[in-house]
């Protein structure tokens, strides 16, 4: 069959509309949600240094701030990793079967 | 030691005025060294293997796919590894290290910002660049537009991120070798230029990738040797390692929480945003989705790029923090007349060659020297490639010829553009050699956020974006942020040397700013657009919509 056949039913499909909405909801939650602890970061440097220079506890060296930070670079190695896994089984099932379907 | 002073003098400015996340790609004015007979023959190593493989990759590089997508045959993983090896610079090895050295917790913050950039092109790029794209991101941003003035506009915003980008790294280029192995100037520079143009002319994409394979599995483990360590000197226990650290440094307990980097917060969150949103549209890194084959491969490329990157970006605060504890008890082998006041022999960004030899010794110095030049090497050849290919894909074969041109010809132009590049880049570094190009990366970024990556998100997500919405949009991002950059405080007092105060535009990055109105522009003129050509464009939208989410027709069109 060919590619613009494929299309036109894939368009006319419902399953298709909700497939993109589901997705694309969940990359915009994904992302402001980076944007939330990358900028909450950012301003709290800006803002209240002195909070993170506290120490982690009494005694300590290590300041809040680190823990914090590292927390940041490891936040976003995760969450870009349950996204790519999440796309890469659920999401890409569903897109196979709505292409089968158009494809039979 | 003027030149240190200059050094330390520029870093010091740069933090009050709060653009030190800026600098990334400075590594400064250095004095020249005693050659390095160890880090050459190490170099040498790396770029007699590089040559091979460029061989190697020039019998398989025969068609214009070939050269610009390396065919599209490299799997999630390599090509991960291939972007980190494109985005992790020299300067953000040795220029965040460097900071942390000197101010210790706000080397992190800077980290953090280049690593949050990834995220965004996961979630609303990389499939869909992989879907709708063939050798360039025009071909994604244009692909319902008409290809005139889209690709036109695609092609400057390109060619303006690789010129900046490129200047910097070959000015860095230059000043580190003249630091590291002791060569010349000039000599350096002419040496970056003609071994990236080999592998560029001959190797195309694949072996671009595998030299930025290779560099990023070098540098990689060469930074875990490192701060392995460091850690192994302090039973593992960063408490440990921070404790020491502030009982040698200087600014003592200072250096566990923020300085000056960031005092005002329009400053910090549009560098925030340049960074966040610049990544995504930096056409070196976009061009990389187009050599996998798949968009499930395509995730897991960035998926792997995001985890090496921010492991690396963790490794280089150890490493920044190992060098305080190792470098400063032993001022006579590592400071200026063995005085700690005084600064490191070379400057601030070579606390980790330093610390290298501390732990490893002259030939482990030798080789985390050779990394640095070899990081530097793989990063010019992508984005010799990425100009290449705006060139002639973009310029030549789609506007001028209007797609009525074979692979061949297509494939000459790119290998003619990239000859040109090569000589351009030369001639930069060295017209730019005694300037301060701190600002340069930050300006890559800011055009980028503001002209490459708006265009590419309504075009790609917007149903109602038009041509002149997408053009016009484009244009005033990429003027804004040219213009709102060069009247920043880093271009306008630090590199022209106008009186401190008189810049017109106080803020660190023009992000916030450019990149709004860019979003403005192309929304109200795509809105206020009831051409013909428009109706016809949003009528395509459906169908782009549906190869940009599943991927169908683009397998069999970008002919892989």
């Amino acid at each position: 069959m060919k590619d613009e056949d494929i299309v036109a039913r894939i368009q006319k499909n419902p399953k298709f509309l909700k497939f993109v909405s589901t997705r694309n909801n969940y990359s915009i939650i994904m992302t402001l949600a980076m944007m939330v602890v990358y900028f909450g970061y950012i301003l709290l440097v800006a803002f209240n240094k002195q909070f993170l220079a506290t120490k982690i506890s009494a005694g300590a060296v290590t300041s809040i701030g680190i823990p914090l930070g590292v927390g940041v670079l490891v936040f976003t190695i995760v969450l870009t990793a349950i996204y790519v896994r999440r796309a890469n089984t659920e999401f890409d099932a569903m897109k196979d079967e709505i292409v089968k379907e158009a494809s039979k | 030691m003027i030149k240190l002073k200059h050094i330390l003098g520029g870093i010091a400015a740069l933090s009050v005025a709060g653009v030190a996340l800026a600098a990334g790609a400075d590594l400064g004015q250095a004095t020249k060294q005693a050659t390095n007979w160890t880090a050459i023959v190490m170099f040498g190593i790396f770029v007699a293997i590089t040559l091979w493989i460029t061989k190697w990759a020039a019998g398989k590089t025969k068609t214009a796919a070939d050269f610009y997508t390396a065919g599209g045959g490299i799997t999630g993983f390599q090509n991960g590894l291939a972007i980190a090896g494109d985005y992790m610079s020299a300067a953000s090895f040795l220029g965040i290290s460097g900071l942390v050295f000197g101010s210790g917790f706000d080397g992190l913050i800077f980290s953090i910002g280049w690593l949050v950039g990834w995220p965004v092109i996961t979630f609303l790029m990389a499939e869909r660049l992989r879907n709708l794209g063939k050798f360039t991101f025009a071909d994604v941003a244009g692909y319902r537009f008409d290809p005139g003035p889209i690709r036109t506009f695609a092609a400057c915003g390109s060619l303006v991120v690789v010129a900046f980008y490129l200047i910097a790294q070959m000015v860095g280029a230059g000043q580190l070798i003249k630091l590291l192995f002791g060569l010349d100037y000039i000599v350096a520079v002419s040496m970056v230029g003609a071994i990236m143009m080999v592998y560029v002319l001959f190797g195309g994409m694949t072996a671009t990738t595998w030299v930025q394979i290779i560099k990023a599995v070098m540098l990689l483990t060469g930074a875990t040797f490192m701060a392995l360590a460091v850690l192994f000197q302090f039973g593992f226990s960063p408490e440990a390692l921070f404790s020491r650290a502030v009982e040698v440094h200087s600014k003592k307990d200072a250096i566990m929480g923020p300085g000056a980097l960031i005092n005002d917060p329009i400053s910090a969150i549009s560098v925030g945003m340049a960074l966040m949103f610049g990544t995504a549209g930096l056409p070196h890194i976009l061009m990389r989705f187009f050599t996998v084959p798949s968009a499930k491969e395509a995730r897991k490329s960035v998926g792997w790029a995001t985890t090496w990157i921010g492991y690396f970006y963790i490794l280089t605060f150890i490493i920044g923090f190992g060098a305080i504890t190792n470098l400063i008890p032993n001022p006579a082998d590592y400071f200026v007349n063995g005085e700690v006041s005084k600064g490191l022999n070379g400057g601030g960004n070579m606390a980790a060659v330093h610390l290298a030899k501390a732990v490893g010794g002259d030939l482990f110095m030798g080789f985390i020297s050779a990394v640095a030049f070899a990081t530097i090497l793989a990063v010019v050849a992508g984005l010799t490639l990425s100009g290449a290919s705006a060139v002639s894909h973009d310029l030549y074969a789609s506007v001028w010829r209007r797609g009525n041109v074979d692979s061949a010809t297509e494939l000459r132009v790119s290998k003619i553009t990239t000859v040109c590049l090569g000589i351009f880049a030369v001639l930069l570094g060295i017209v730019f050699e005694k300037e301060n190009v701190a600002f340069m990366v930050m300006l890559a970024f800011a055009v980028a956020c503001s002209a490459n990556f708006p265009v590419l998100f309504m075009s790609v997500l917007w149903k109602d974006c038009t041509t002149r919405g997408a053009v016009a949009g484009g244009t005033v991002g990429l003027v804004s942020s040219v213009a709102l950059t060069i009247m920043s405080p880093a271009v306008w007092e630090v590199s022209l040397g106008n009186a401190k105060g008189s810049a017109l535009y106080p803020y660190a990055s023009s992000a916030i700013f450019s990149m709004t109105a860019a979003f403005i522009v192309i929304y109200l003129v795509s809105k206020l657009d009831n051409s013909a050509q428009a109706k016809k464009e949003r009528a395509a939208f459906p169908a782009q919509l549906i190869r940009s989410e599943t991927g169908v027709g683009s397998s069999s069109a970008s002919g892989h």
